[in-house]
């Protein structure tokens, strides 16, 4: 049983007081600034008058910055049902496999993931781009392919064009699916690993074929799991900066670009403030969302 | 095939679908980061035909006096942070697991908030911050200019290490302690003997936790640096915006390896569980 803090005050205070200071000092009052800064306005240069207005959070809905909030969350669903198809197939593949080959499957599952964010857009630019490695596999298949054809004595193929592969939305959901693919595979692993495999092994022997048994027994048992992994995956990919930066073109901004354009160059801090502060908003809801549906499940603790 | 068995219903893993579904999103998840490590020794600027082996762009690394203090300066942030990221972390964790106090559900929702706002919302938090509220003195000696930046970094780290070592000390028995009550011992002695031993696997795995999100930080960093302290993922940043070059090839290349390592020292010094209790608190 948890011992009441009044038993031992000292050892209570000793081992929260700096935490919980921390916290408050370095975490909530930062936030609380930006959330007091999101109902004022520009006074001067470095002045910002807090007056309780309403009109950032109106910006903030206008059309123009609605879209962007639609497009974000578009791109981060996006990414998210992509990390779905692809890594369930996966974490299903790790969960029975033997204790020796899971070990390893988790592994690489797990190193692309610790390995700098950075690091892996930056090995994606050099893939994607003009002079890239996708381009340059293709320009030399295609001048196989057009003295292959000069040889069958047909004409010669027109020179080759690099395919447009940066700096596009396509770019920018292939780079979120990149890097989130193992935020989705680890909890889907793990909710599929307590699953209890007798009851697959049932409904096989009763007649119901794989897909048959996936769908019927395996996703609705395994639901709060696939929840959380919509999350993990959702969440930053909504308020992901780095991908639309860098592999996107002028047409693929999203929330945190915008955000980010406030308070470096545009240096309207109120608006910028606001955005963020909507951007937590949805986060919230997203994960009130979860835990609701957690909750209906009756087997619901993910 | 007549000589194996044929694959159990569930042996999903040797069915060849599934086999070639998991190669080739192994294939998507390594093949550009094989290909960058590759290219970092290849002997040509273009950076896409192979013209030889070379080291000198390591070579030119090394000599790189800007990108070296980038890196040092990303290491001495992620070790310091890590040191004070372990000690709040396991205060809190220790703080929550052994005591009932009021308002114990809402400090536990707000130790989860730094790990679920999104980055740019924490970033743009810390740039004010430290713009308006408590100005970083400038022109400090190193390393107490990268003050800002280690503050932030320990602010979204300490709860990750809270989490994980709170999981692991939900498998301790309360009993031992009582024991060690019982047979004398001091708060602090029960905590250094009987406490902390018990700690320890997550304090490995927090650590580690913590230092990697350290080291691969750019969003909050970016915020919160000033002109003059670049860290490693700020300078790359500024140096991809430009063009794709064989030294940012080689730099990555450096980082991916130390990744690689800590992670394998990681996982020697105490199993699995290290890397999975990461996860396990991982965005909850």
């Amino acid at each position: 049983m948890e011992q009441s803090w009044k038993q031992a005050k000292a050892v209570f205070a000793a081992a929260l007081g700096p935490p919980l200071a921390w916290l408050v000092v370095f975490f909530v009052a930062p936030m609380a600034i930006v959330w007091a800064y999101s109902f004022g306005h520009n006074a001067g240069l470095t002045q910002i008058a807090i007056t309780g207005t309403f009109q950032n959070y109106a910006r903030a809905i206008e059309p123009l910055y609605l879209m962007i909030f639609l497009k974000s969350a578009w791109v981060a669903g996006l990414t998210t049902v992509l990390c779905l198809v692809l890594g369930f197939p996966v974490a299903l593949a790790i969960t029975f496999a033997s204790d020796k080959a899971k070990t390893w499957l988790l592994l690489l599952v797990m190193l692309p993931f610790w390995t700098n964010l950075l690091i892996r857009t930056y090995a994606l630019i050099a893939v994607l781009r003009t002079e890239g490695y996708v381009n340059m596999s293709l320009e030399w298949l295609w001048k196989g392919g057009g003295t292959l054809a000069a040889l069958a004595g047909l004409k010669p193929f027109e020179p080759f064009q690099p395919l447009e592969l940066l700096h596009n939305n396509f770019a920018v959901v292939l780079g979120l699916v990149y890097v989130h693919l193992p935020f989705m595979v680890l909890p889907l692993y793990s909710a599929l690993d307590r699953l209890d495999k007798s009851l697959l092994e049932a409904s096989l022997d009763l007649g119901a074929g794989h897909l048959r048994t996936l769908f019927k027994v395996v996703v609705p048992l395994a639901l709060p799991g696939i929840a959380s992994g919509v999350l993990i995956t959702f969440i930053p990919a909504l308020g992901a900066y780095l991908t639309p930066d860098l592999l996107g073109g002028p047409d693929s901004q999203m929330i945190a670009n915008v955000i980010e354009r406030q308070f470096k160059r545009a240096n309207d801090w109120p608006f910028g403030a606001a955005m963020s502060f909507v951007l937590m908003y949805l986060t919230f809801i997203a994960i009130a969302v979860q835990g609701l549906l957690a909750k209906r499940t009756p087997e619901g603790r993910a | 095939m007549a000589k194996k068995s044929p694959p159990g219903p569930l042996e999903y893993l040797r069915r060849w679908p599934m086999r070639a579904w998991l190669a080739a999103v192994f294939v998507f998840l390594y093949a550009p980061l094989i290909a960058l490590m590759a290219f970092s020794f290849n002997d040509s600027r273009r950076n896409i035909v192979w013209k030889g082996f070379t080291l000198k762009y390591y070579d030119k690394l090394f000599h790189d006096s800007a990108l070296l203090e980038a890196f040092a300066n990303s290491l001495t942030i992620a070790a310091v942070s890590t040191v004070i990221s372990l000690a709040l972390g396991a205060m809190a964790a220790l703080a929550l697991w052994r005591f009932r106090f009021v308002g114990k559900t809402a400090l536990d929702g707000a130790m989860a908030l730094p790990i679920v706002v999104p980055e740019i919302c924490m970033g743009v938090a810390m740039l004010v911050f430290f713009a308006r509220v408590m100005p970083w003195p400038q022109g400090l000696p190193w390393p107490l200019d990268l003050g800002a930046i280690i503050i932030a970094h320990v602010s979204f780290s300490f709860p990750f290490v809270a989490v994980v070592v709170r999981a692991r000390m939900a498998s301790f028995n309360r009993e031992m302690e009582e024991a060690a009550r019982d047979l004398g011992a001091g708060e602090f002695r029960t905590i250094r003997d009987v406490i902390l031993p018990h700690m320890a696997p997550s304090l490995v795995a927090g650590a580690l936790l913590a230092f990697t999100l350290s080291l691969d930080d750019f969003v909050i960093t970016f915020f919160t640096a000033g002109p003059d302290t670049v860290t490693f993922p700020v300078k790359v940043y500024s140096m991809v915006r430009f063009s794709v070059t064989p030294e940012v090839n080689a730099a990555s290349t450096v980082l991916i390896v130390l990744t690689v390592l800590l992670t394998a020292a990681a996982l020697k010094l105490q199993g699995n569980a290290a890397a999975t209790a990461g996860h396990g608190g991982d965005g909850k």
